[in-house]
Order: C-alpha cells, then sequence, then structure tokens
C-alpha cells in the first residue's frame, strides 16, 4: 500500500513540475525570447558560480568526513611507496583540478551573455598551446618515472630469506598451504584434486609434500618478507591485500607470485586503528561468481615466536589425507570460513 | 544575414547528389513511399539516427533502473521491498534481490549501458544524423547497409532482452565476461544458456557497428560538397570519423575472442581453460590461457571508450562554439590530439591487467603510453576552457551540458593518471575507485556530451523544442547527483573496498562504508527519475513541442541549418550548398556568425584549416 502511495506521490510531483515548465514556457513566449533568454542565462550564471564554491566546499566536507574511514595507512613496506605515490599524484592532479575547474565555472559565469558584450575572436595561438602541451607532458614524465620506480621496486625478485606461503582461490574460499620444515612446496597436479584430503591436488609421491601443511588463516611473521606463490583451481581470482595495498590475479593454469613485508602485527593494527576487531582480511577482487563477495580469508601478523608456535601445532595435510582414507571420516582440515559467512547472510536474509 | 538568403544565393553546379541518385528533380517524389519505408525499414540516415536514439533510449531506461535495483541492495542490505519478489520472481525472494540476481543486474547494466547505449545510441545516433547533413551529403554511402546496422543492433538488443527472461537468467560475469567464469555453465548460472544469448547478441552489435562504420568512413571521406575539406569540418564529424575508424579496427578483435569463447563453451576446445576443478570434477582442458581472453577484450575494451567519448567531445566542442558565439580554440590542436588519442587508444589495453602477472617491463611501457593520453586530452580540455573564456555565453540547455562535460571529464580524467601508474593501480584495481573514475569520465561525461547533442540537434530532428524549464532541472539533478554519487566512491576504493559485492556487512575492512552506501542509494534513486523527466520531456516535446519558426535556431555556421526545418529525404530541395569557409567564424570581425556558405569577401583572411 505505501508503495502506491509513494508511486503516487513521485508522479504528483512530476506533474507538478510539468505544469511549472509549461506555464514558464507560456511566459517565457509572450516576454519574447530575448528577454527570456536573458533571464534564463542569469538563473544559470549564477547557478554555475554558487555550483563552483558549494562544489569546491563539498570536496573539502567530504574529504573531512571520509578521510578516517579509510584506515590507518599502509601496513607494509611496498604499501607505504604506494601512499606515499598516490600522495604525489593526489598533490598534482588536486592543484590541476582545483584550477581547471575554478577557470571552467567562473569564465562561464563570467562571460555570460550581456547586452552589448563582443565575443573575442581568437581562434588560435601557437605559443598557448605549446605552454598546456608541454607542462603536462613534463609533470607526467615525473609521475611515470617515479612510479616506475615503484613498480619495479614492487615486481622485483622476493628476497632469499623471504618465506614462502601458496594461497590457491577456489569458489568461494581460499586455500592456503605452507611449505612446512624443509621450507620448499610439493608437487601439485590438478586431477589429483580430492575435495575431502587433498584440496590443492597435492602429489603424494614428491618426497616435498609430506610436511606441507594446509591452514585457514594466513599467519605471518611481522617485517620478515613473505613470498605468495598464487593460482585458482577454478575461475579467475584475486588475492586482495587492501591493508598492504597490494593484489595480485589468482589465474588457473598460471601461477603468479607477489611479496611484501608487513610491518605491523594485528595486535598493533587493533591499537593503530582504535578497533579491537580488526583483522588482515583477503579480499577477493575479482568476480568469480555468486559467492565473490563472501570469499575472505584472514591473516594473522605476529611474532617470530607466535609464529614458530602455531607453525608447530600445524598438522601436514599428508598425515590427515592418510588418517581420513578411513571410510567415512569427516576430517577436513579446511574449515570453510566463507562457508560461515556465505551461511551468515544466509540466515540474515 | 539571413541563411535563406545564404542558400537560395548559391549557384553553384549539383555536386554529389548525382553520384547517389538523389538528383534535385526526383526529389519531391522521393519520400512518398508508405509508412514502413518511411519509419519502420527506412534508409533515410535522419530516420535511422531517430531509431538508434530512441532504441538507446529505452536502452538506457532499463540499464539505469537495472542500477538502482542494485543500489538497492547497496545501499540498503538488511531491508526488504516486497515489490521487488512481484516484478523479479524468485530472484528476489521476499523482497531481497538475491546474489545470483544482483551479479546478473551488475553485468547487464554495464552491457546495456556501455555498448547498447553509450555506443549504438550515442554514436549511432549522432553519427548518422550530423554526417551528412554536416558534411553536405543527401545521405550515407551505403544507406541500404546504413538500414542494416540499424537493424543489425535491433536484433541484437532482442536477443539480450530474451536473455532477461530465460529461466538460468541472463550473463552474470560481470561485462568483461572473463573465462573461465564465463565459460563454465557449473562455475556460474549465469554461463549457462543467458551467456550463449549475450555472445550471440554481441556478435549481432559487432555486425551492426562495422556496417555503421564503414558507412560513417566512406561517406565522411568521398561525400563531403564542393569546398568542404577535410580542414573545413566541423569537430564533430572529425570525432564521428575517428570514432568509426576504432570501432572498424577494434570491433573484429572481439568478435575473435568471443568465437573462440564459444569454442570453449560448446566444442571442447581449451583456448581459454587449462587445468581446472570445477563442480568436484577435473576437467579434461589443458594448456589454455585464460589471459589471452583479457587481451582480446581490451583490445576492443580500450579502444571502446574513446568510441564512446570522442563523438561526445566533438559535439561538446560545437555546441560549445556555437553558444560561446567564439570559434572552438585551436581547431587543428583538437583534430591533432583525437588523432593522438586514436592512435595511443590501441596500445594501452593491457593496463586493465597490470595484476595478471603480466610481464612487469611489459607494464612499463604501458604505463609510459597511458600517461601519455593525458596530453591530448589535457590539451583538449585547456582549448575548451579558452573557447569560453572572453565569449558571449548563452546557456542553452546544450552549453550546460557541455560545460558539465568539461568538469566531469576533467574529474574523470585526472584519476586516470592514478589508475594508469601501474604502482598505484595495485592497490586500486578493482576497487569502487575504478568504479568513480570510469563512471565520471566515461558515463557521466558521455551521457552529458549525449544530452548536449539530444538538446541542441532536437530542433533539426524533430523541428521543435525541448521544454527549457525541464531541462534546467534535468541538468542540474543530473550534475550536482553525478557528483554526489561517484566522488565519495574515491574513498571507498582508497580503503581498498573491492567492486562487485553483493554486501560488506561482514567485512572489517569495508564494513565502515554503509551510511556512505544508503547515502549512495538515496541519490542513485533521485537522479533516476530526473532521467525519467528528460524521457518525458523528449517524447512529449517530439509531438507537442513548442515548433520552430527559424530554419536556424541557434545561429549556427554549420550546413545542417541550411536545411529546412523539416528536410525529406535528400536533405535539401535544391543543390547541395558549396562552402567556403570552416565552420567557426563566430564574432569574426564583429558580425556575430558566418555561415560556412558564404563566400570570403575580398580582404578577409580565411581562419582554420587551409
Amino acid at each position: 500500500m505505501s508503495g502506491y502511495l509513494a508511486v503516487l506521490v513521485v508522479v504528483l510531483i512530476f506533474i507538478v513540475i510539468f505544469q511549472i515548465a509549461k506555464a514558464s514556457e507560456y511566459v517565457s513566449i509572450l516576454k519574447g525570447e530575448k528577454k527570456s533568454r536573458q533571464q534564463s542565462n542569469r538563473v544559470n550564471g549564477f547557478l554555475m558560480i554558487s555550483f563552483l564554491v558549494l562544489g569546491l566546499i563539498g570536496v573539502y566536507y567530504c574529504n573531512d568526513l571520509l578521510r578516517g574511514k579509510m584506515g590507518s595507512g599502509a601496513a607494509s613496506e611496498q604499501g607505504e611507496g604506494i601512499d606515499s605515490m598516490i600522495m604525489w599524484t593526489l598533490v598534482i592532479t588536486g592543484i590541476v583540478f582545483v584550477i581547471t575547474q575554478i577557470l571552467l565555472f567562473w569564465f562561464a559565469f563570467k562571460y555570460q551573455e550581456k547586452e552589448g558584450r563582443k565575443a573575442f575572436y581568437f581562434p588560435h595561438n601557437n605559443k598557448l598551446e605549446l605552454i598546456w602541451t608541454v607542462i603536462p607532458a613534463i609533470a607526467l614524465t615525473v609521475l611515470v618515472a617515479i612510479g616506475l620506480r615503484h613498480w619495479f621496486r614492487i615486481t622485483s625478485e622476493a628476497p632469499k630469506d623471504a618465506m614462502v606461503v601458496e594461497i590457491t582461490g577456489k569458489q568461494f574460499n581460499w586455500l592456503i598451504r605452507y611449505p612446512g620444515k624443509d621450507g620448499q612446496l610439493g608437487r601439485k597436479f590438478f586431477k589429483n584434486i580430492n575435495e575431502a584430503t587433498n584440496p590443492v591436488g597435492q602429489d603424494w609421491d614428491d618426497e616435498l609434500n609430506k610436511d606441507d601443511y594446509m591452514a585457514t588463516e594466513m599467519h605471518l611473521v611481522v617485517n620478515k618478507p613473505v613470498k605468495l606463490i598464487i593460482g585458482s583451481r577454478d575461475v579467475i581470482h584475486d588475492v586482495g591485500l587492501s591493508h598492504f595495498r597490494l593484489k595480485m590475479d589468482a589465474v588457473p593454469g598460471i601461477p603468479t607470485t607477489l611479496w611484501f613485508t608487513p610491518k605491523y602485527t594485528t595486535a598493533e593494527m587493533k591499537i593503530k586503528n582504535d578497533n579491537p576487531d580488526f583483522m588482515y582480511e583477503i579480499s577477493c577482487d575479482q568476480m568469480c561468481g555468486a559467492g565473490h563477495y563472501s570469499m575472505k580469508a584472514n591473516i594473522v601478523v605476529e611474532t617470530q615466536a607466535e609464529y614458530d608456535a602455531w607453525s608447530a601445532k600445524q598438522k601436514t595435510q599428508f598425515a590427515l589425507a592418510h588418517e581420513s582414507a578411513a571410510p567415512a571420516a569427516p576430517a577436513t582440515p579446511v574449515a570453510d570460513s566463507t562457508q560461515k559467512a556465505v551461511a551468515v547472510n544466509v540466515v540474515k536474509h | 544575414m539571413s541563411n535563406e538568403a545564404t542558400l537560395h544565393s548559391q549557384q553553384e553546379v549539383m555536386h554529389g547528389a548525382a553520384a547517389h541518385g538523389h538528383g534535385h528533380d526526383d526529389h519531391e517524389h522521393h519520400h512518398e513511399g508508405g509508412f514502413i519505408s518511411k519509419y519502420v525499414f527506412s534508409m533515410d540516415h535522419k530516420t535511422i539516427a531517430k531509431q538508434f536514439l530512441i532504441t538507446g533510449i529505452l536502452w538506457a531506461i532499463v540499464g539505469a533502473f537495472f542500477s538502482v535495483l542494485f543500489r538497492l541492495q547497496l545501499g540498503f542490505p538488511d531491508t526488504t521491498f516486497p515489490w521487488l519478489e512481484s516484478i523479479l520472481g524468485h530472484w528476489a525472494k521476499g523482497g531481497h534481490i538475491s546474489p545470483e540476481a544482483y551479479y546478473a543486474l551488475v553485468t547487464m547494466h554495464g552491457t546495456i549501458l556501455v555498448f547498447f547505449v553509450l555506443t549504438a545510441g550515442l554514436s549511432g545516433t549522432f553519427s548518422n544524423l550530423l554526417i551528412p547533413l554536416q558534411v553536405g551529403a543527401r545521405d550515407m554511402a551505403s544507406p541500404f547497409m546504413n538500414m542494416l546496422s540499424y537493424w543489425f543492433f535491433f536484433m541484437a538488443s532482442c536477443v539480450m532482452m530474451c536473455s532477461l527472461f530465460v529461466q538460468t537468467g541472463p550473463a552474470s560475469g560481470g561485462w568483461t565476461s572473463y573465462p573461465p567464469l564465463s565459460a563454465l555453465g557449473d562455475a556460474s548460472i549465469g554461463s549457462k544458456i543467458g551467456m550463449d544469448l549475450w555472445l550471440t547478441s554481441m556478435a549481432l552489435f559487432v555486425v551492426s557497428q562495422l556496417l555503421g562504420g564503414l558507412n560513417y568512413i566512406s561517406t565522411i571521406l568521398n561525400m563531403r560538397t564542393k569546398g568542404m575539406s577535410m580542414t573545413k569540418m566541423p569537430l564533430t564529424i572529425w570525432s564521428f570519423f575517428f570514432t568509426a575508424v576504432l570501432g572498424v579496427l577494434s570491433f573484429p578483435v572481439l568478435l575473435s575472442g568471443f568465437i573462440l569463447l564459444l569454442f570453449d563453451r560448446h566444442a571442447g576446445t581449451s583456448f581459454y581453460l587449462s587445468e581446472l576443478f570445477v563442480a568436484g570434477k577435473a576437467l579434461s582442458n589443458e594448456g589454455g590461457s585464460a589471459i589471452l581472453y583479457q587481451h582480446l577484450f581490451w583490445f576492443l575494451g580500450h579502444p571502446e571508450v574513446y568510441i564512446i567519448i570522442l563523438p561526445a567531445m566533438g559535439m561538446v566542442s560545437e555546441v560549445m562554439a556555437v553558444n560561446a558565439r567564439k570559434p572552438i580554440f585551436g581547431y587543428l590542436a583538437m583534430v591533432g590530439s583525437m588523432f593522438a588519442i586514436a592512435i595511443l587508444a590501441f596500445l594501452v589495453w593491457a593496463h586493465h591487467m597490470f595484476v595478471t602477472g603480466l610481464n612487469p617491463f611489459l607494464g612499463a611501457f604501458f604505463v609510459l603510453l597511458t600517461l601519455l593520453i593525458a596530453v591530448p586530452s589535457a590539451i583538449k580540455v585547456f582549448n575548451w576552457i579558452t573557447t569560453i573564456w572572453r565569449g558571449n555565453i548563452r546557456f542553452t540547455p546544450g552549453m550546460l551540458f557541455s560545460i558539465g562535460f568539461v568538469s566531469t571529464f576533467i574529474s574523470g580524467g585526472l584519476t586516470g593518471i592514478w589508475l594508469g601508474n601501474s604502482s598505484i593501480d595495485i592497490h586500486l584495481h578493482d576497487t569502487y575507485f575504478v568504479i568513480a573514475h570510469f563512471h565520471i569520465v566515461m558515463g557521466v561525461s558521455a551521457f552529458l556530451g549525449l544530452f548536449a547533442g539530444v538538446y541542441h540537434w532536437f530542433p533539426k530532428m524533430f523541428g521543435r523544442y525541448l521544454n527549457n524549464t525541464l531541462s534546467y532541472i534535468h541538468f542540474w539533478i543530473t550534475l550536482v547527483g553525478a557528483y554526489l554519487i561517484f566522488w565519495p566512491m574515491h574513498y571507498e576504493g582508497m580503503a581498498g573496498m573491492p567492486r562487485r559485492y553483493y554486501d560488506y556487512s561482514n567485512w572489517e575492512s569495508f564494513k565502515q562504508f554503509g551510511d556512505l552506501n544508503h547515502f549512495i542509494s538515496i541519490v542513485v534513486i533521485i537522479v533516476f527519475a530526473a532521467q525519467l523527466l528528460f524521457v518525458f520531456n523528449f517524447f512529449y516535446s517530439v509531438f507537442k513541442g513548442r515548433k520552430l519558426t527559424t530554419t536556424n535556431p541557434w545561429n549556427a555556421t554549420t550546413l545542417e541549418w541550411t536545411t529546412p526545418i523539416n528536410p525529406g529525404h535528400g536533405n535539401w530541395p535544391g543543390e547541395i550548398p558549396e562552402v567556403y569557409r570552416w565552420p567557426y567564424d563566430y564574432s569574426k570581425d564583429g558580425v556575430d556568425f558566418i555561415p560556412q556558405t558564404v563566400p570570403l569577401s575580398k580582404d578577409e583572411e580565411a581562419a582554420g584549416g587551409h
């Protein structure tokens, strides 16, 4: 019922606006074309300059309102480079933005049609055009140079002492595998995949696989570089690390890598962000199907001691697979955090 | 100096008319065909333009309404809307859009607006309307192909519309339709029959674009009236020319990508598929590359954004010059920068793929070339601003939308400098920052350009005016609303909030933007209502608008205003006028405007291109 009422109100508003518009058209015919044009010119000229002023105030207000919601800045060394890059770009584009918008709307207001004003015949001016070709070109060269320096640094080879973690996307959660004591990940092949016992398709004939273990959360050591080996089992996903300012696609059949150095532990970030629930989250950033929005895994950044304690408690996938080889063993080590998230949504709706 | 006078003073030889059989002798009898040949299977470029425009408007309503629906989900995730169930059925059980429906809506919103509205509806309408009228031709090079172009678009529209009603729903893998998601029906419900219909529709659409584009190019190159050298063409024509070239060169690549995708879907090939484990079983495909599709897609996909924005740029240049009563500043620089944009458009596609695992060294070249595009774009912006400097500006609705276009083009263009730089893109890729960027720079800007064109050339199309008051209301709500919707999204993006999420409430990192999403959704509904006001104004004015009393309502110099108020097929009842000067002689030597058809006086120096 209230729905119909809302529609009725909207229709009524439409009719009122339309009647006013029609009436004003008749009035303008009566007044004469020239006079009504002058009047609408004045109104729109005023609106132009008001839009400029209110718009710039709005930009400031919006920044004031939302700046705090963006979190406490980058949480990785690489991310800090990106943040500084954003800062430089913001300053340069911000200056251009303010100048050009002011000129645009100020000119629109100032040079509105007036009795007796003659437009200035000014078809071209090589000097001016040269100026605004060369200055942007220089500014952009600077930005490209700084940008590529960061780009090559970020995409460079990971340091030798980096820890290695494999992360594999599937619809709709992340499978995380650690190389175990030997520091090397074992071979895998997609046809070995078994949902219950072997989610990434490890090849049990490979000795390197014997000590690899799977985890539901990614545990990382603060200030220690980590290299992610990224893959996908089904469609394209993307490992999105918003706090570290990084992301990389997970492409089936083509492994990708990404390395970074976390700077703050989860506990430190809780304080920095003044949020006891703070959690580093891996979001899927590439559209991957109906559950895309729920494809989450958490990262825990901790000290070396905490990490070692956690690592020691993990059971290898080889052991889990072989003890659950007994019929009807339900033990699947990859508790599905995202399934829970989906379930929460389903219940809520 | 009235145009009628100048038109009748033309005593030039018949030019161009005989070439395609519309000599003025048989002209009187030409448009006496029945209703079908006049309004349905018409070969008159003006009628085809109107068909593109009206089809585009209908699609725009659908596409925009879809965005209202999914914004309801984003802005009011905890509210139920029982009426949604009445229109969407099991896709919105209990008044709540399901994730599958959400992704279908998002995908269709993108597809419809990018291809059907801003490609067909924008360049289809105005290329058809303005090319023959502004270069001085009686029709397109091949009116028949031109008609086919519309009807292929119509068929594409029908197929796409059908896909909305199939059991498993339309395509839902995003407007880019990346495989393997789009290749495997088991991976997503939208990748079943809906995806086949999507691909079929898009294939028909590509055919339509090619038929249209070849026509535009050959008409512009071969059928200009006497005296209309390339450098005397209005910037609109230049922009349509570059747009058509881009389309003709890049759409076939897209089609090839789609055909390979169809093979992967139905013929068991592995172009894009490798090492997959889907729905509990390993597939036999090995050796394909999912990234190959992205290269093929973005080889069109990037030129596509210029296909959308170039016509808007051309029209805005024209409308600004007319209403500032000044020549466009730096005509040759404007042409040159469009040319540069057209070339660079083909060399930057991989900037959509910085985080796919692309070779970083290769990525560096794409960074360089991408940021290079900012130079011609900057030239254009400064030239527009200089065009209004010391003008005598009339705020017609067309002019307002043109100024709005420049404003949003600046705002959205500047954030392109952020995203084109790969190191920033690693963070901002696929976040709301990207949504904000491309909606402002090619969504809103292109729409503002489209509206500028509609308001400016409506009198030529229908011999009537649109209602001014409604136009002003439409403009101000649209401009203010667009900024309110998309400006705050930059902040969401900088926090890393991913796009294409159905619900953010379970994310500790993104749920703080709930209030903002709520606000944005409310503005979306208001702006949508304002667009309906325009649609109403449009259709009402077609039949009931104030009638034109002069052939040249804006006192413009270009050829389309030398035709009668309601030109028949063939455009000029007499000879095609001859052209003597460039189209931007406004306020020259104290004369308000000098039409292109007026010969240079003895001691007058020709301006612009020589």
